[in-house]
């Protein structure tokens, strides 16, 4: 029963091997937040805004995506970046780049696919205005894609969200190596079956407290568009 | 101020059709919309009327037939302006709305906010414009969308059921917005299921039924006098199926 304690006692007294891996977790976790955000908002609005024979079949999939098993993924990418992989060459493997494509990659379709609906269900109500005010496609884009600022927030913060909490992709490609690419989710996986327990416990409640931040922050900022009329 | 004019207009249906799927709202219809004037469109639903409308601002093109802007085909609407029955609001605030208006329809940014202003005030919402566009009530957004549709300076304006599912002092409010419009030479194109606001508001008349122009003409003598049958039936009240 000292666990909690041991733990509150380490979190609290800012253990700098503990606080390495949260700042490692969450370069890697924003870093793959933007990459998928700067992929999967504009094939989130090509894909809301065109159409094209199989369009149904892509909208299936990529909404598919969102569940990817992040095991899959992470072995994906592992035999990608393996040494006798296509991408062998550049030395990824193992390295918190590395872990940033495998979490691109999980969180790009959940942010393209509510992209997707957030512009095409705005696209459906405001497409007799925009054509009757004469707004070409590109004005177009950018003002679907404003309007529907608070829902895409709300979109990368999930993506965060699955990012942060995942495991199975980023010990696959990380390699779980202390001080480099250890992040929270794997480190709490190494010391619970080490019996490090109070490292675990602390490690788990940095994490709890990050997800219902981000919640928070997914809340708040759909209050904040409710109030401003814009959600 | 009296509108310039604009080569938009006349605006010309030659023998034009639409169809969806093999059933024709709009049927072989020779219309030219010019002068000056209200002209309310009058009908059952399912007559035709809001497609009539979004033909004349070219949202939609024809299955058959031509329609023309100023003898041109394909006419970007620079000086048309649609107000939709069930206008979408921008999620920004009311100026902003209009301020997206005056941009898209080219006024540079200095001037923008001087424009916004007098908008505003012409449609009676002047204090209203740090509001949530989305936030306001059925007839201020009327209005805020009305205002947007003259940030365009139209030479033609469209309206379609402009005051269905408004109250009646939110009703007066917009019709006098478009008496002063047509007042100043805007070339006012409106449809509506009420007859008494036809009667207060109509230079002229069409009665659409089954996608043809049952009777055209002056408001006087049609509600005096109308000529066809059709007319006859639907100001008595019967039902035009």
């Amino acid at each position: 029963m000292l666990e909690p304690a041991s733990a509150l006692q380490l979190v609290l007294s800012g253990d700098p091997g503990l606080f390495a891996i949260v700042r490692l977790s969450l370069l890697v976790s924003l870093s793959a937040v933007l990459c998928a955000a700067l992929i999967g908002v504009p094939a989130g609005a090509a894909l809301a805004l065109t159409r094209f024979p199989g369009r149904d079949a892509v909208v299936v999939i990529l909404n598919a995506m969102m569940g990817l098993p992040p095991v899959v993924v992470g072995l994906a990418i592992y035999l990608l970046l393996s040494r006798s992989g296509p991408l062998g060459s550049f030395g990824l493997l193992f390295t918190p780049q590395a872990m940033i494509i495998a979490q691109t990659l999980l969180v790009a379709p959940i942010i393209a696919a509510l992209a997707r609906q957030t512009i095409e269900d705005l696209s459906a109500e405001y497409r007799d205005e925009l054509t009757a005010m004469d707004v070409g496609p590109f004005a177009k884009v950018a003002t679907l894609i404003w309007d529907g600022r608070f829902s895409l927030i709300t979109a990368l913060l999930a993506g965060f969200g699955r990012a942060a909490a995942e495991v199975g992709a980023v010990i696959i490609v990380g390699g779980n190596i202390e001080g480099f690419t250890r992040t929270m989710t794997t480190a709490i996986a190494l010391e619970t079956s080490k019996g490090d327990l109070p490292m675990a416990i602390g490690l788990g409640v940095i994490l709890m407290g990050i997800v219902i931040l981000v919640n928070a922050l997914a809340w708040a900022t759909r209050r904040t568009g409710e109030r401003y009329g814009a959600a | 101020m009296m509108r310039a004019p604009s080569d938009e207009l006349p605006i010309r249906f030659e023998n034009v059709s639409f169809a969806v799927r093999d059933v024709r709202a709009i049927a072989d219809l020779e219309w030219a919309i010019g002068g000056t004037g209200t002209t309310v469109l009058l009908g059952p639903n399912g007559a035709g009327k809001t497609t009539l409308l979004r033909l004349a601002m070219g949202l939609i093109r024809p299955t058959s037939g031509r329609v023309s802007w100023g003898g041109r085909e394909n006419v970007p609407p620079t000086r048309r302006a649609f107000l939709f029955q069930r206008p979408a609001m921008l999620r920004r605030s009311a100026a902003g709305n209009i301020h997206y208006a005056l941009a898209a329809a080219g006024l540079p940014r200095a001037e923008r906010n001087t424009r916004a202003t007098t908008l505003l005030t012409q449609v009676g919402l002047e204090g209203f414009g740090e509001r949530p566009a989305r936030q306001l009530s059925g007839g201020e957004q009327q209005r805020l969308a009305l205002a947007r549709a003259l940030a365009r300076d139209p030479a033609v304006l469209f309206l379609d059921e402009p005051t269905a599912s408004l109250d009646p002092a939110s009703t007066k409010s917009i019709e006098d917005i478009i008496r002063g419009i047509a007042a100043r030479g805007v070339r006012v194109v409106m449809s509506t299921h009420d007859l008494g606001q036809a009667r207060r508001l109509a230079d002229d008349i069409v009665l659409m039924h089954r996608g043809r122009t049952a009777e055209t003409g002056k408001a006087g003598t049609f509600f005096d006098a109308p000529s066809t049958l059709e007319a006859r039936r639907f100001l008595n009240g019967d039902l035009l199926i």
